[in-house]
């Protein structure tokens, strides 16, 4: 259902066109922010189980009185929460007050607007953008400026420090990303997001999925250059030198308390969905199954989609707590001596792959 | 519904703008620019260029706005640095900008302007590709040499020459 045809779909859309577009608007986008926060808590309980079987540890048991779940901490994620929720909301007294409070929000809606051109299945996307792919890459890059006013306006050394280290780290690896989808529109010569899945039907020899990732053994390394990347862009662990808290207390974020945290928090994760989802999408075939011939409905569509987009979060999670942490130079020595040439090389690769073999 | 949206974004655009121009601190003009730069993106999606749009918003947002703001960043203290608008010569500025004011209005309306489509295009970046890859293929190298000069010149300048 996208956007256009819930507009079209109205019975009033004729007589009050300004009213239907806002109601079209609210009905895509409140679902998606109680997605979002929904899917957040069920990450954070992951999160906190998987880093704890990791470590061998049982993680989160029980939450205190009143506050048991049937088993297992079940509700961790949500006294988490509660506790966001419920702290003081301290704005320091040296920071800039509007800056402060407005950086949140762009940090968010930078990660928000992106999920407007996933593709959840066949039928599920709010909007199947001409530029879908490009559009996500393009939004992406809202969040650094609200990072950054972040690091600016709480007037402390660690919260520059985290918000410069950031900008830089975010800035660089989108380079490496956004040829890495080049290489996929070269292939599929559309940048719409059901355009790229719809390239990837059918299957080679009759059983491995015709996914981009196996088109060609340069897909292949792109689709890891893509994945790290991504990881880069979140500010994920080993990539998580702007909010080291061994060095910087917590980046950017240090001054800030209860919900305006909890939001940068959700935007972390929101953006690891985007960034999974599209590798799912431009790599893993989006909702298309990869057993032939069966469970490609729209409904299994978005079972696919959501089970390749929550593999790829758990080996986000998984690198989180396996790698160690790099240091500021080794990080932009890997960007720029490392992923960007092999992502050119890709281009070159892919277009020589595709004049003579495909 | 569409002229309120397209007052919207115009509205949004030249208000962020006044303010980039009248802001007292060089920091809150940079993020106004960020608004302006969006209203700009808006416009551009109006005129069915919906590439554009996108890459207004991942070289000027993206690009050179963090750019902008990383040099404020690296320049000034953190306390914020207040810069005067001391005008100069106020008659003779009215006046030149009054004559090109009036002349911007005279070749405007002289203008024969395209008339708006109405039909959506199916695919706006193929287009431009060809174009670039084709017909315009020599200024495009020309000026892709232009940046990889910069950028040579650039490392070349930052680099630590003992």
């Amino acid at each position: 259902m996208t956007v256009d045809q819930l507009i079209d779909w109205f019975p009033i859309s004729a007589t009050w066109p300004g009213l239907t577009f806002l109601l079209a608007v609210l009905i895509c986008a409140v679902p998606v922010f109680l997605f979002i926060a929904v899917y957040a808590l069920v990450v954070i309980y992951g999160e906190l189980k998987i880093s704890s079987f990791m470590q061998d540890k049982v993680g989160p048991m029980g939450q205190g009185v009143g506050l048991h779940a049937w088993r297992w901490g079940l509700l961790q994620p949500v006294a988490d929460a509660l506790k966001l929720i419920l702290k003081e909301d301290i704005i320091p007294a040296s920071a800039d007050k509007k800056l402060f409070i407005l950086a949140p929000f762009i940090v968010f809606i930078g990660a928000f607007i992106a999920f407007s051109a996933l593709p959840f299945s066949q039928t599920l996307i709010i909007a199947d953008m001409n530029i879908g792919v490009f559009y996500i890459l393009a939004v992406s890059s809202l969040g650094v400026i609200g990072l950054i006013m972040a690091g600016w306006s709480s007037n402390n050394k660690w919260s520059l420090y985290g918000a410069m280290r950031s900008a830089a780290q975010i800035i660089s690896y989108e380079i490496p990303a956004a040829l890495s989808i080049i290489a996929v529109i070269m292939l599929t010569s559309t940048m719409s997001m059901q355009g790229i899945i719809q390239y990837q039907s059918g299957f080679i020899w009759g059983f491995l999925p015709n996914w981009l990732i196996f088109n060609n053994p340069f897909m292949f390394v792109a689709f890891f250059i893509f994945f790290i990347s991504g990881v880069a862009e979140c500010n994920r662990t080993p990539f998580d030198i702007p909010e080291a808290e061994s060095e910087l207390v917590a980046g950017a974020f240090t001054e800030y308390s209860g919900m305006r945290y909890a939001f940068f928090f959700l935007s972390e994760y929101a953006n690891m969905f985007v960034v999974a989802g599209v590798a799912a999408t431009a790599f893993l075939g989006g909702w298309q199954s990869p057993i032939p011939g069966i469970f490609n409905s729209p409904a299994w569509g978005l079972w696919w989609f959501m089970s390749k987009t929550m593999f790829l979060i758990f080996v986000m999670i998984w690198f989180r707590w396996t790698f160690p942490r790099l240091r500021v130079d080794q990080l932009m020595s890997a960007c720029w001596k490392g992923f960007t040439p092999i992502a050119l090389v890709n281009i070159f690769g892919v277009g020589i792959w595709y004049l003579t073999l495909g | 519904m569409e002229d309120l949206a397209f007052g919207l974004i115009v509205a949004i655009t030249l208000g962020s703008a006044f303010m980039v121009v009248q802001g007292k601190q060089l920091l809150y003009s940079a993020i106004a620019l960020l608004f302006t730069l969006f209203g700009v993106a808006g416009l551009y999606i109006f005129m069915w260029a919906d590439f554009m749009a996108g890459v207004q918003i991942v070289i000027y947002i993206g690009g050179i706005l963090v750019l902008l703001i990383f040099g404020i960043m690296l320049t000034n203290k953190i306390t914020s640095v207040n810069i005067s608008h001391t005008s100069l010569q106020r008659g003779a500025g009215v006046l030149v900008a009054l004559s090109v004011l009036s002349f911007l209005v005279v070749m405007i309306g002289r203008t024969p302007w395209l008339e708006k489509t109405a039909l959506e295009p199916a695919q706006t970046a193929d287009g431009i590709g060809m174009l670039l890859m084709m017909e315009y293929l020599l200024p495009f190298e020309v000026a892709s040499l232009l940046l990889l000069g910069a950028l040579i010149g650039a490392a070349m300048l930052s680099r630590n020459v003992d």
